[in-house]
């Protein structure tokens, strides 16, 4: 209980902050549009090829935008870590009762409540497009909680990485080497059977492909529950995984101190 | 209401602490003085359960730093050297947030935070982002933060760094009067002399990982038998001076930059003719005498002279 509450407290300061900053809320509010019309327009014609399971383009799109903005955001989310790092903001909190796990939580947290804010505005923009999720309001809760989920997983390894390397300098570059390339090995913009073999066979285990296979099932119709489950309860488990090697890292900073 | 035990750390090759051992007793003012890297912050670190000893115990309050952190976590104030509010919320939320996550809450939390602004004067920037509070204001924040939650022993660490003298002084008062209206037990380092003589109950001299010399100033100072006689030489001859200075019976104890020679003698004042005319005859050109009686800063040049000059360093 006191876990949940610090992390309640840690993460409402994290989110005032952000809501202070107007020209980031813009982006928070823009960018998502910017990826779904950019990229829904670009390969409007794709579908020709076949494999889509639908005609319409912005209709296989816009669940994967979810989880592509999801997870670029994650990718980033250590920065605000190394933040509080470099202002001493963590040395004073560890030494309050307040755990390292809270601490840890509190910054997934607040990345993950993005990404869930985030994800509806892109799902209202594609209502807006004419995109109809096709289990209704249960498939609008699964595209969110996908959303969530892979930020989660994520967010765990970038807050890894801040504690471990305190430095943004590699944030960064960590963030671009694993962006793009996860980002292409997964059906984000392409159906399945139009990658090549080795590519089908590397998204299998690319949780980015997870979350967008998710997402799409309860978009399309012949919606397949039991696969939907058993991605999100993939993801959930390398949350859990990520967020507890982000608060074992924790020692190694402390070494530091 | 802190003990320290032979707590030793070390950083890779660095022997951060070597062996440090004092006793702070309840509601007493304590200070560790000793230059930059002397292993002063390691110890508060350690002392704030925020890294571990690698041998020795310590103990705040009647708990172990080790066995129960979570218990000295709840007694403790800690006021960080550089820092450490959060510069994107405001003075009230940053207390608001300590008392918090130290269990406060009800009316008892608006309450003490708005007790704290007034108690350290920051009340009229209380909702004013800290990011643009000046130095002065933020370290006041800083105390407020660390004394939130009603701690029994606050650690502050270099508290006033970074601040001008005028603030320095400021502070100072503060911190005496805070000591008296919390009734706290207050550990703090610094490395400016002058801090730990006006503020200290009594201080430990920290010296290259270990406590060289521990008392209150008073009883540190007469330890150093005699006054002080400081020649400032006008160029070189500093090896020549020193001779000479030993022939007159006032025996060389340090040189400072180069060119300033502290001796002891038992009186200053009836010494000081026969140091003079003694150089004055062996052709050494004086720039300036002094007789001082001992000062802390003697005291620290004595202990700390001594530590670097012991065989255990050549070693």
């Amino acid at each position: 209980m006191t876990v949940a509450r610090h992390t309640w407290f840690l993460t409402v300061r994290q989110a005032r902050n952000l809501m202070r900053e107007p020209i980031w809320i813009v982006l928070l509010l823009v960018q998502p549009m910017v990826w779904l019309v950019l990229y829904g327009q670009l390969f409007r014609n794709v579908t020709r090829l076949g494999g889509f399971g639908t005609g319409s383009y912005i209709t296989f799109l816009a669940p994967a935008i979810v989880v592509m903005n999801a997870f670029f955001g994650a990718t980033w989310s250590g920065m605000s870590m190394i933040n509080d790092l470099d202002h001493k903001v963590v040395e004073r909190f560890l030494a309050t009762p307040a755990s390292r796990f809270s601490i840890v939580l509190s910054q997934i947290v607040r990345s993950a409540l993005t990404a869930a804010i985030q994800a509806v505005i892109i799902l209202l923009v594609a209502l807006a497009l004419g995109v109809r999720v096709h289990t209704g309001i249960a498939g609008w809760l699964v595209i969110i909680l996908a959303g969530i989920l892979v930020n989660s997983a994520f967010a765990g390894i970038s807050q890894a990485i801040a504690l471990l390397t305190r430095r943004e300098a590699t944030m960064i570059a960590v963030a671009n080497f694993i962006g793009l390339p996860l980002l292409f090995l997964s059906t984000t913009m392409i159906a399945r059977p139009q990658m090549p073999g080795w590519m089908q066979t590397a998204a299998r285990f690319n949780p980015v492909d997870w979350g967008v296979r998710a997402s799409r099932e309860v978009v399309l119709p012949g919606t397949d529950w039991g696969s939907v489950a058993w991605h999100l309860l993939l993801l959930l488990a390398l949350s859990a995984l990520t967020a507890g090697w982000a608060t074992s890292t924790f020692r190694t900073y402390q070494r530091s101190l | 209401m802190i003990v320290v035990e032979d707590v030793r750390k070390r950083y890779g090759q660095v022997q951060a602490l070597d062996g440090v051992s004092f006793e702070v007793r309840e509601g007493e003012v304590f200070g560790l003085l000793g230059p930059n890297g002397a292993g002063k912050s390691t110890t508060v670190r350690v002392l704030v359960t925020l890294t571990h000893a690698d041998e020795g115990r310590a103990s705040v309050a009647g708990h172990d730093v080790r066995a129960q952190p979570n218990a000295v976590r709840r007694v403790i104030g800690y006021v960080p050297q550089d820092s450490g509010v959060d510069q994107f919320g405001t003075g009230r939320e940053n207390l608001m947030l300590q008392g918090r996550v130290q269990g406060m809450g009800g009316r008892d939390l608006p309450a003490r935070a708005q007790e704290l602004l007034e108690l350290v004067g920051i009340a009229d920037a209380a909702d004013r982002i800290v990011k643009n509070y000046s130095g002065g204001m933020r370290r006041r924040l800083d105390i407020a933060l660390g004394l939130m939650h009603r701690p029994r022993v606050l650690f502050l660490d270099e508290p006033t760094t970074g601040l001008d003298p005028e603030a320095r002084v400021a502070m100072w008062d503060e911190v005496s009067r805070l000591a008296r209206a919390e009734s706290l037990t207050i550990l703090l380092t610094t490395h400016y002399l002058e801090e730990a003589d006006q503020l200290t109950d009594r201080l430990a001299i920290v010296s290259q990982g270990k406590v060289v010399v521990e008392g209150t100033s008073a009883e540190l100072k007469a330890k150093l038998s005699g006054d002080a006689v400081h020649v400032e030489l006008e160029d070189g001859f500093v090896d020549a001076a020193r001779q000479v200075l030993a022939g007159v019976g006032a025996a060389p104890e340090q040189v400072l930059e180069n060119r300033t020679i502290v001796s002891r003698v038992a009186n200053g004042g009836r010494a000081l003719p026969g140091i003079i005319s003694a150089l004055e005859s062996a052709g050494i050109e004086v720039a300036s005498v002094s007789v001082s009686r001992p000062s802390l800063d003697d005291v620290y040049l004595h202990f700390t002279g001594r530590d670097f000059g012991s065989e255990d360093r050549a070693a």
